[in-house]
């Protein structure tokens, strides 16, 4: 009862403040460590982007090196492998996700068909083992599974009479394996939402249609997939977000200067041109370039989702606990 | 539902032999670097090293364990595991416990503000000239730092606390505990669910680490396990002449196979204890529909 009479009488002048922050103050002090990380290393790198629109001198620093306006940008747009970045990174996303999208959807649906409790749930963990193996070891094995001469694929491939192939080093092949290796590794763990939200499906109405002499797969497209329907609208949402974010590993690590022409990316141009080339100023515009574009997807992806009457993207991540 | 037609009986056994093959399908890979690792070099050369290891040899693994690099990479990730995970647990817990408590003036927009980071960043180099400004460049907290509160994990934390019964606050309040008491005495020890799935998925991401080692590390001492992995990959081109050391019973497949085996297997050996938290962490505070 104190604490809630405390709670009440909070916003009556100054002396009520004094006891709202005798009672709170430790609160405060847990969340110094907190802020100052997130001061750090999340909007002090924001703050950072005005590298973007600086001639960046090192002994300057960031905010004494002069500004420039936008002639970073002109310099960026100028620059052609910036561009053949922005393609590839659209055009492996793109790929991903057209191809990548349905599998664990169906999936899930196929996995949640199956009444052998035990097997199911056998199934399931193996199939998200593949999320948790870094891209380093997967490049390990795709490199030892696609190997010229003692890779097994090849071996198959010699065995059945066909021509060997380079897999990593010939754009088709690459594009193939890029794709593929995607969905090898996160179908499993992409599925758990959808098999969550089938779990949710209210199991009477499976009952009740049942009755009325709906056969399984009758209920499968009237009641299973209405009942995830919004679960695959909200995710394909957020994918397309995503459209232009790419993780750095997977494009760096399966690239090499045979498919150079496919496998830069944003994230990769990034890293080469900053890091190994101190380019500062031109990496952070395109840093910069590609987060806005980014962040107006992400925001746009939530109007939509907001118009479709699901949760947007901050309601449903905060304040609302599992049903 | 006794009544199974034909055709619903036929669809279970096309289900249950699919997903036995995709179950495979997962696995396999896996099981031939294994069974590569495992193998005599010749078996390998003619091809004949499909699912098990043929003329059983750990040449490959002493090979691999004379050069002590390894050892200290194995070390070096082994420690930043352990410390990673310690210090994203601790800072995580102690921001998740006062933003649940909806309250508390100001946690509302503090929690706007974090999440906002998730959808906007300074991106790559930004981070970097941070890391690099606070002098933390080739020291194990470049890894550790940036990276300490994942902030999707964060929310999952605060969800959990904001499940609890609200009742519990206030009892513990009456009783003349601390808002921070309260917090360590009694929702602390009733998070220890909710720790474990973050253990889990911190550790593996730390265990993981390969951009930021690539970024902030440069001493061959401080390479992680992943980042020597790597070079051990690069080392050996994808050709069959045998580079300098190795012997005749080891070529490069068996090198490269062996170091995979040892960077995923302690993810392989704790993953059947840890499998059932992967799944609460991802449904608890992710998109619900």
């Amino acid at each position: 009862m104190k604490a809630r009479g405390k709670r009440n009488s909070c916003n009556t002048g100054v002396r009520s403040f004094w006891t709202y922050f005798k009672g709170n103050y430790d609160m405060y002090l847990m969340l110094l460590l907190p802020i100052a990380f997130y001061f750090t290393f999340k909007y002090v790198p924001i703050y950072g982007l005005v590298l973007a629109f600086k001639n960046y001198n090192f002994a300057e620093g960031i905010m004494g090196s002069e500004w420039v306006g936008w002639k970073v940008f002109e310099k960026l747009f100028r620059d052609r492998t910036f561009w053949l970045a922005m393609r590839n990174t659209l055009l492996l996303n793109l790929m991903s996700l057209l191809i990548g999208f349905p599998i664990p959807i169906i999936f899930a649906l196929l996995l949640n068909e199956i009444r052998q409790v035990k097997f199911k749930k056998i199934v399931q963990s193996i199939s998200y083992l593949p999320h948790f193996v870094s891209w380093v070891i997967f490049y390990g094995i795709i490199v030892a599974v696609t190997s010229k001469n003692t890779g097994i694929v090849n071996i198959l491939l010699g065995s059945l009479g066909l021509e060997q192939q380079n897999f990593l080093t010939e754009k088709g092949w690459w594009l193939f394996i890029y794709v593929v290796s995607g969905i090898w590794k996160e179908t499993g763990w992409q599925a758990i939402l959808y098999l969550s939200a089938l779990s949710g499906v209210d199991q009477q109405l499976y009952e009740a249609a049942a009755i009325d002499g709906a056969g399984r797969f009758k209920r499968l497209w009237h009641i299973t997939l209405p009942g995830i329907r919004s679960t695959i609208v909200v995710i394909l949402i957020l994918e397309i977000g995503k459209i232009m974010t790419i993780g750095f590993e997977k494009p760096f690590l399966l690239g090499n200067s045979m498919v150079s022409d496919v496998s830069t990316v944003l994230s990769t141009y990034i890293y080469t041109m900053g890091i190994t080339r101190a380019q500062y100023e031109i990496t952070t515009a395109a840093g910069l370039f590609q987060s806005v574009i980014n962040f107006a997807l992400v925001m746009g992806a939530d109007r939509i989702a907001k118009l479709m009457g699901e949760p947007g993207l901050f309601e449903s991540k905060i304040g609302k606990r599992k049903r | 539902m006794k009544s199974k037609s034909a055709a619903s009986r036929a669809f279970d056994v096309f289900n249950i032999t699919l997903m036995i093959l995709l179950s495979a399908m997962f696995l396999y890979p896996l099981c031939y670097i294994i069974a590569l690792s495992l193998s005599d070099a010749t078996a390998i050369i003619e091809g004949r090293v499909v699912l098990f290891p043929v003329k059983f040899t750990t040449d490959a693994y002493a090979m691999l364990f004379r050069d002590s690099s390894i050892i200290h990479s194995l070390w070096f990730t082994v420690k930043l595991t352990v410390s990673g995970v310690a210090c994203s647990l601790l800072i995580t817990a102690v921001a998740a416990y006062p933003l649940s408590r909806q309250h508390l003036k100001g946690s509302g927009i503090l929690m706007r503000l974090i999440v906002f980071t998730m959808y906007f960043s300074g991106g790559i180099i930004p981070t970097y000239m941070v890391v690099r400004g606070i002098g933390l460049f080739d020291s194990m907290w470049a890894l550790i730092l940036p990276n300490m509160v994942d902030t999707f994990l964060l929310i999952i934390m605060i969800n959990y606390f904001r499940g609890l019964p609200q009742e519990l606050e206030e009892a513990a309040k009456v009783d003349g505990c601390s808002n921070f008491k309260t917090f360590r005495k009694v929702f602390l020890p009733l998070a220890k669910p909710s720790l474990a799935t973050l253990t889990v998925f911190y550790a593996v991401a730390y265990w993981n680490t390969f951009f930021n080692a690539l970024l902030y590390i440069q001493d061959q001492k401080r390479l992680t396990l992943q980042v020597k992995l790597y070079q051990v990959l690069n080392m050996f081109s994808d050709s069959l002449d045998p580079a300098g050391g190795i012997s005749a019973t080891v070529i490069p497949e068996n090198v490269k196979g062996t170091t995979v085996v040892v960077a995923v297997l302690p993810i392989i050996c704790v993953y059947p204890f840890m499998q059932r938290y992967f799944v609460k962490g991802v449904t608890v505070g992710a998109v619900k529909g």
